[in-house]
Formats: structure tokens, C-alpha cells, sequence
């Protein structure tokens, strides 16, 4: 069963590859923001799997929830901070 | 009657998350949700004048929903997959955006239902303006499936007597 | 027991499978809102369904033969991480989609560009694509 979650955490890892890719190549800050958010989404998923490879899952789940509840506030506060920005500098340029 | 609600499920929550339940721990978690209550208790629940039998209706009414919900989620992912990964997928996503109005009155209502849009097949919320939701549809199928339906859902779980008619 | 592991194992495995046609979406299409597609309704299903087949290999862990003679102290611990990865797996759901609108709205608003078929074109809409509920 160990060894099942072991591949099954590489394989979640290899999978967050090409989103890596979209976070470096994305054409414009959005991109990354979403990018971001997803790997994020999945960093939850990983950590539990981490804690049921040390069978600790108890302790892994605590951080996994405060993760969680960190990558929704963090990408709607880049979201708010971008769209701001861009309204600021509208009102600037006109 | 709300804020006691209130109370019961922080007290819930703390006991979940903190695990101990020796007296402690007890007194200490009904320290904080008191605070946090006697604080911030009119932020959970919208309109306070509904009885408690009609809140528990809604419940089992939501409850039913997200059943369905969670169907619908699996049909979506059907769908995104069948467009990531077969050849021909990607000539069939033809993005446009579709703007309609709705019916819904309370903010409850319709974040329920811009998160609904959401998870089903190939739409999007993109913005709420007052009554109007634009939608980001990826496909003309998925366009034309904005139908009714799930507005006439969400109606029948808070607004029963309007949608009987 | 063996058959709550089977479940459990299946159950991650599609989530995998879900999550590899949301990587690979969100390196394909064409433009910002079709990868929020992808992004959005790939990330909340994967991450439920992985979520609660780790909650089968959890209940499947409890010495149940221990439970059965009698002690129940045994089983306080199991449940309560059960219900705190049941919690993440809703919050997520409920989270998710509410992420991906502010990150549409804050994309739409700030003037990225959707990438509109030619066919027909969205600046004349035509009476059959606007559903009227």
C-alpha cells in the first residue's frame, strides 16, 4: 500500500509538470495566477498522500487544510490586486 | 435562535479540528466560538426572519441538489477530457460568450447558481452585473445546453410558492 | 477490507486521469478562458475523488478486529482525520469554482482578449444562442 502511494505521488508530481510549464510560459500574468492556483489545489492533495506514506496522516491533514485555505485566499487576493491595478492605471492614464 | 445555531457549528468545528476532548480543550473552544459569535454572528445566515422548519427544508432540498451537482461535475470532466486529449478536439472549441439575464433575487441564490454554470459542461461564470451573468461558453454545444433547467432548480430550493405557479 | 483499498485505489487512479485531461488542457487550448475551463472543472473533480479514496484507505487502516472486541478508543482517531479530509474535499469544491469566477472577472476586466470563433463572431448575437431561462 506504501508503495501504491509512493506512484501515486510521483505520478500527481510528473502530472503538475506541463502546468509548470504554462506558470513559465505563460503569455501574460493571468496565466500564471491560474497556474498558480491549480499546482496549489494539488500541493493539498499531495501533502495527505506524503502523510499516508509516513502514516502520520493525522498531523499531514492539519497542514493540508490551512494549504488549502491559504491558496484560495492568496489567488483571490491576486486576482482583487490585479484587477485594481489595471483600473488604477486606466483612471491614471486618462 | 440564529446566534445559538451559529455557536453550535463553531463549537462543532473546534471540536473536529482540535481533537482533545478532556475539559480543558472544551471550556477553551467555548471561549473562542462565544467570542467569535458574539462578534461576527450576522454574517452566516442572509434573511433571519425564515423559520427554522423552512431552513431545514432548503437543507434537504440543497442537499438533493448537490447530488445532482456531483453528477454533473463528472459529465464536465467528461467532457474537458474529450477535448484535451482526442486529435480532433480542439476544432470543436469554438469559444463565445453568452449573456442572460436571470430571476434569482437573493445574492445566495445566485452565487449558487453562477457556481452551478461553473461546474457543468463546458461554461464558465465570468461576471455578474445586478441581473445579467455572462457566461464563457468553450463550444456550441456546451452554449447551446444553457438552458433553463438549472435556474428552474435553484428557484424551486428557495423560492417554492413562486415556481409551484 | 480489501475491497475498501480496491475502491480507494480506483478512486485515486481516476482522479489521476481526470487531473492529466486538466495538465493537458490547460497546455492545449488556445486562449486564457478555455484553460480556466480546463483549470477549474479538472482541479475540483480530481482533487474530490483522490480525496475520498485516501478516506477508504483510511477507514480501511482501523484494527477492526480490535474495534469489534470492544475497544472503541481505537476508532476516535481514524474518524476524526476521515472527517478533516471529508472537510478539505469540500472546501475545495466550494473554493474552486469561486477562484476560478474571481480569476475570470479580474482577466475579463482588465482586458484580455477571448479568442472568438470567426464563424460567429460575438458583437451580433444571434436569437438562438441567447437562452432566455
Amino acid at each position: 500500500m506504501e508503495l501504491f502511494f509512493k506512484l501515486a505521488g510521483m505520478a500527481l508530481f510528473v502530472l503538475m509538470l506541463p502546468i509548470f510549464y504554462r506558470l513559465i510560459a505563460g503569455p501574460n500574468a493571468m496565466d500564471r495566477i491560474l497556474a498558480v492556483n491549480v499546482i496549489g489545489t494539488k500541493t493539498t492533495v499531495l501533502l495527505v498522500i506524503i502523510g499516508m506514506i509516513f502514516a502520520r496522516v493525522g498531523m499531514f491533514v492539519d497542514f493540508a487544510l490551512a494549504y488549502a485555505l491559504l491558496n484560495f485566499i492568496g489567488s483571490l487576493a491576486a486576482a482583487r490586486y490585479y484587477h485594481q491595478d489595471r483600473l488604477r492605471q486606466e483612471r491614471g492614464a486618462s | 435562535m440564529y446566534r445559538v445555531l451559529v455557536f453550535l457549528i463553531l463549537m462543532l468545528t473546534w471540536m473536529i479540528l482540535s481533537g482533545h476532548f478532556d475539559a480543558f480543550h472544551l471550556i477553551m473552544g467555548a471561549v473562542c466560538s462565544g467570542i467569535v459569535t458574539w462578534l461576527s454572528s450576522d454574517l452566516l445566515f442572509e434573511d433571519r426572519s425564515l423559520s427554522l422548519r423552512t431552513r431545514l427544508r432548503q437543507l434537504a432540498r440543497i442537499a438533493s441538489y448537490f447530488v445532482w451537482l456531483l453528477g454533473q461535475v463528472v459529465l464536465a470532466n467528461i467532457y474537458t477530457l474529450k477535448l484535451a486529449l482526442s486529435p480532433g478536439g480542439l476544432d470543436e472549441v469554438a469559444p463565445r460568450v453568452v449573456t442572460f439575464r436571470t430571476h434569482l433575487k437573493s445574492d445566495f441564490a445566485k452565487y449558487l447558481l453562477a457556481q452551478s454554470i461553473t461546474l457543468t459542461p463546458g461554461t464558465v461564470t465570468v461576471k455578474i452585473v445586478g441581473d445579467e451573468f455572462h457566461i464563457h461558453a468553450i463550444s456550441k454545444v456546451a452554449a447551446d445546453g444553457l438552458d433553463g433547467s438549472m435556474e428552474g432548480w435553484i428557484k424551486h430550493i428557495f423560492e417554492p410558492e413562486a415556481s409551484a405557479r | 477490507m480489501i475491497i475498501l483499498q480496491i475502491t480507494g485505489a480506483i478512486l485515486v487512479i481516476l482522479g489521476l486521469v481526470f487531473f492529466l485531461g486538466a495538465a493537458v488542457g490547460v497546455v492545449r487550448f488556445p486562449d486564457f478562458y478555455s484553460r480556466m475551463h480546463a483549470a477549474g472543472k479538472g482541479d475540483t473533480l480530481s482533487t474530490i475523488l483522490m480525496l475520498l479514496g485516501i478516506v477508504c484507505f483510511l477507514i480501511a487502516d482501523v484494527p477492526w478486529a480490535a474495534v469489534i472486541h470492544g475497544d472503541f478508543s481505537l476508532l476516535v482517531e481514524p474518524i476524526l482525520t476521515s472527517i478533516k479530509v471529508l472537510m478539505i474535499a469540500l472546501l475545495i469544491m466550494v473554493t474552486s469554482p469561486t477562484s476560478t469566477h474571481a480569476l475570470m472577472q479580474a482577466g475579463y476586466d482588465s482586458g484580455i482578449k477571448p479568442h472568438l470563433s470567426e464563424a460567429d463572431d460575438d458583437s451580433t448575437p444571434s436569437d438562438e444562442e441567447t437562452p432566455t431561462p
